[in-house]
């Protein structure tokens, strides 16, 4: 089953379309990547999948089914700008949001407690929200959307005003989530981030899906028939080579359109260069963000 | 401030205790006053109370006198008190009127003096001295009913309605603030993600009627020992205070209906207000009205029968401190007190129902608030 499925799914406020026929579906045990420039309609979709707006047209279910109760006690949220109750100490806020999503009393708390452990804010329970750092309390809103052990997990911008050690640890964390076959939804536009924690994307722009699918199908899909290449030495005249691009420390071969990677390679294996480094020229999910966004701009 | 009210009253009582038998009564002052007789007749009966009465042959004198600060202020009496009961008087105070003290001295003096030698003494003393008037309320049967009304009827009602309206502006206020905090830290997207905006909003407003319950009944509570204490202590006054029969109960309902209208409105501007401090300067519209009866109670007091307090009793917003304080006047008919409640409890259930639309229109729209034109438009289309 899967954990959402949106089908044409349109949304305007005023005379603003925000999200125009956007269909999509996630799985459960994968990270999926919502990634768009801002305003693109990201927020807006995850507020259809919450049932928080209503779409004008099209449907969302989640786990097959609309939007209800089931599914909102199944579902883990942190928003883009996070904020708790001030005054409220850190176990408290776990303990009364997760009651929110049905989960007893002795449960959250026990929950709370291996969660805190594990990201190492346990000697941080009993202090109050607004004692705590920016980070410190991202740190406790992303347990707090985790503590009732969700199926669906949507995170929005997670990672963003984060130092790197917490980046590194929410990525962890992430990770585990999918292992533990929990489906979830990853709403950024750091890519590098995206890139590396991802397993499909949907990109949109203007409301309107621009890529979707596989992470590494649409990569290869965006692959130029062109190779990094390291060689020790001098390179000498190549044959298949339509242009060389130099680098720092590499050099870009564009091949022709009867060369192939392999036809390279075997030539240069043939010469007996010794190769550091030899690599398809794959753009980064950024480059083809900006590709795809600045075509429609 | 559920239990501040009940430990500040005791606290009072205590402290008026405590300072009554430390503080000596202080001594009553006299005062001199002089007057000019141009009449003839007028010289006894110059010691009236704590007011000494002394004459002076001619308003000159009596003039330099209160210059020269012999006395507070002089009167003459003249030929038109005898014909008109006009005297003129003389001070150098800028005053609204004569103080009653001095007012009573006066008519006191001259009262005995026109009346000496011509009626007993006995009689004298009867015209000079107030009137007591002992009303007794019966019922419908010829019975004497067992809510006598008068002023210490009107304390308990005065009091409660005065605490509601303060309360009512208060909890508005906190409502308002809280989902404003929600809203500006984007908490409530959390919340929405766990329940619906009817459920939200529900929970809240019945959080609040609940308060209000807990409150009144915490009052209601304490209201007679409170009552036995201040009666012990003081005796007087406070001895003939009453609670109103019909009050326990419809102070509750009341209360409680009141909490949830204001919890109703102010979810309602909590929705379309993009900050805490916006919400609450809208919110003053409505909370002012929670005020009005209070500033008309004595009016209420002067004209019981006026329209305008059935007008009050029904409309809403002031139903519930109106009614309250109805109740320590007068009766309020029967009618009257079912329609109002009808009223506020439709009213509840419309602006509560209005107000889900509404939060779940502008809930989530930030930075700005809606012309009403707007909100109509889109509640329409919404």
């Amino acid at each position: 089953m899967q954990a959402v499925e949106a089908s044409h799914v349109v949304k305007s406020f005023a005379d603003k379309i925000a999200v125009d026929d956007l269909s999509f579906s996630v799985t459960q045990g994968e990270i999926f990547g919502l990634i768009g420039p801002n305003g693109a309609g990201k927020t807006t979709t995850i507020r259809m999948i919450m049932d928080i707006i209503k779409p004008d047209s099209g449907e969302v279910t989640v786990f097959g089914e609309r939007f209800g109760k089931a599914a909102r006690n199944n579902l883990g949220y942190l928003p883009e700008e996070r904020g708790l109750y001030k005054k409220l100490r850190v176990l408290e806020t776990i303990i009364y949001l997760a009651s929110l999503k049905g989960m007893d009393r002795h449960r959250a708390e026990e929950r709370a407690g291996e969660l805190l452990e594990k990201t190492g804010m346990l000697s941080n329970k009993g202090k109050k929200i607004e004692e705590m750092s920016k980070g410190m309390s991202q740190i406790i809103q992303f347990i707090v959307t985790i503590t009732h052990d969700p199926q669906l997990v949507i995170l929005d911008e997670p990672f963003s005003g984060l130092d790197p050690v917490n980046v590194e640890l929410l990525r962890e964390m992430c990770v585990d989530l999918r292992n533990q076959g929990k489906a979830v939804i990853l709403s950024a536009h750091q890519m590098n981030q995206v890139e590396e924690l991802c397993d499909r994307i949907l990109m949109v722009n203007n409301g309107r899906a621009v890529l979707y699918g596989d992470l590494a199908e649409i990569k290869s899909r965006y692959r130029g028939n062109s190779v990094f290449l390291d060689v020790e030495g001098e390179l000498g005249d190549v044959s298949g080579v339509a242009g060389k691009r130099p680098h720092k420390g590499y050099v870009e071969l564009v091949l022709d359109e009867k060369t192939t990677p392999q036809h390279l390679l075997e030539q240069l294996l043939s010469r007996g260069k010794v190769i550091n480094r030899f690599e398809l020229a794959t753009p980064s999910l950024n480059e083809i963000f900006l590709k795809e966004v600045g075509k429609n701009r | 401030m559920t239990l501040i009210v009940p430990v500040l009253a005791l606290l009072a009582i205590g402290v008026v205790q405590l300072v009554s038998a430390i503080i000596e009564p202080p001594e009553v002052e006299t005062t001199t006053i002089g007057y000019v007789d141009e009449v003839g007749g007028f010289d006894q009966f110059t010691a009236q109370g704590p007011v000494e009465l002394v004459r002076y042959p001619t308003q000159d004198e009596a003039t330099v006198a209160l210059l020269a600060g012999d006395v507070s202020e002089y009167f003459v009496i003249s030929t038109p008190y005898t014909s008109a009961g006009l005297v003129n008087r003389y001070t150098l105070e800028k005053q609204l009127e004569p103080p009653p003290g001095i007012q009573g001295a006066i008519k006191g003096f001259l009262t005995s003096n026109m009346l000496s030698g011509k009626v007993p003494e006995d009689t004298i003393q009867l015209v000079e001295s107030p009137l007591y008037l002992m009303t007794t309320r019966l019922t419908e049967t010829g019975a004497v009913a067992t809510e006598q009304g008068g002023f210490g009827n009107l304390v308990v009602p005065g009091i409660f309605s005065l605490l509601l309206a303060l309360s009512l502006n208060f909890f508005a206020s906190y409502m308002v603030q809280g989902l404003g905090e929600e809203k500006e830290s984007r908490l409530i997207e959390v919340l929405l993600s766990s329940v619906t905006t009817r459920q939200l909003l529900v929970g809240k407003v019945m959080g609040l009627g609940v308060a209000g319950l807990v409150q009144v009944v915490v009052w209601l509570i304490s209201l007679p020992l409170l009552l036995n204490l201040a009666s012990s202590a003081f005796g007087g006054f406070f001895s003939t205070i009453q609670i109103p029969a019909n009050f326990i109960v419809l102070g509750i309902v009341y209360f409680v209906l009141g909490y949830l209208l204001f919890a109703a409105l102010s979810a309602g501007v909590g929705a379309i207000s993009p900050n805490a401090r916006e919400g609450q300067q809208l919110s003053l519209i409505y909370s002012m009205f929670a005020i009005v009866p209070l500033w008309f109670s004595s009016l209420l007091m002067l004209f019981p029968k006026s329209p305008i307090w059935t007008v009050l009793t029904i409309f809403p917003i002031t139903a519930p401190v109106e009614a309250m304080l109805r109740l320590g006047v007068s009766d309020i008919p029967a009618w009257e007190m079912v329609t109002s409640i009808v009223v506020l409890v439709l009213s509840i259930i419309g602006v509560l129902a209005l107000s889900i639309r509404v939060f779940r229109i502008y809930l989530l729209m930030y930075g700005k608030r809606p012309s009403l034109r707007e909100i109509i438009r889109n509640l329409r289309s919404g």
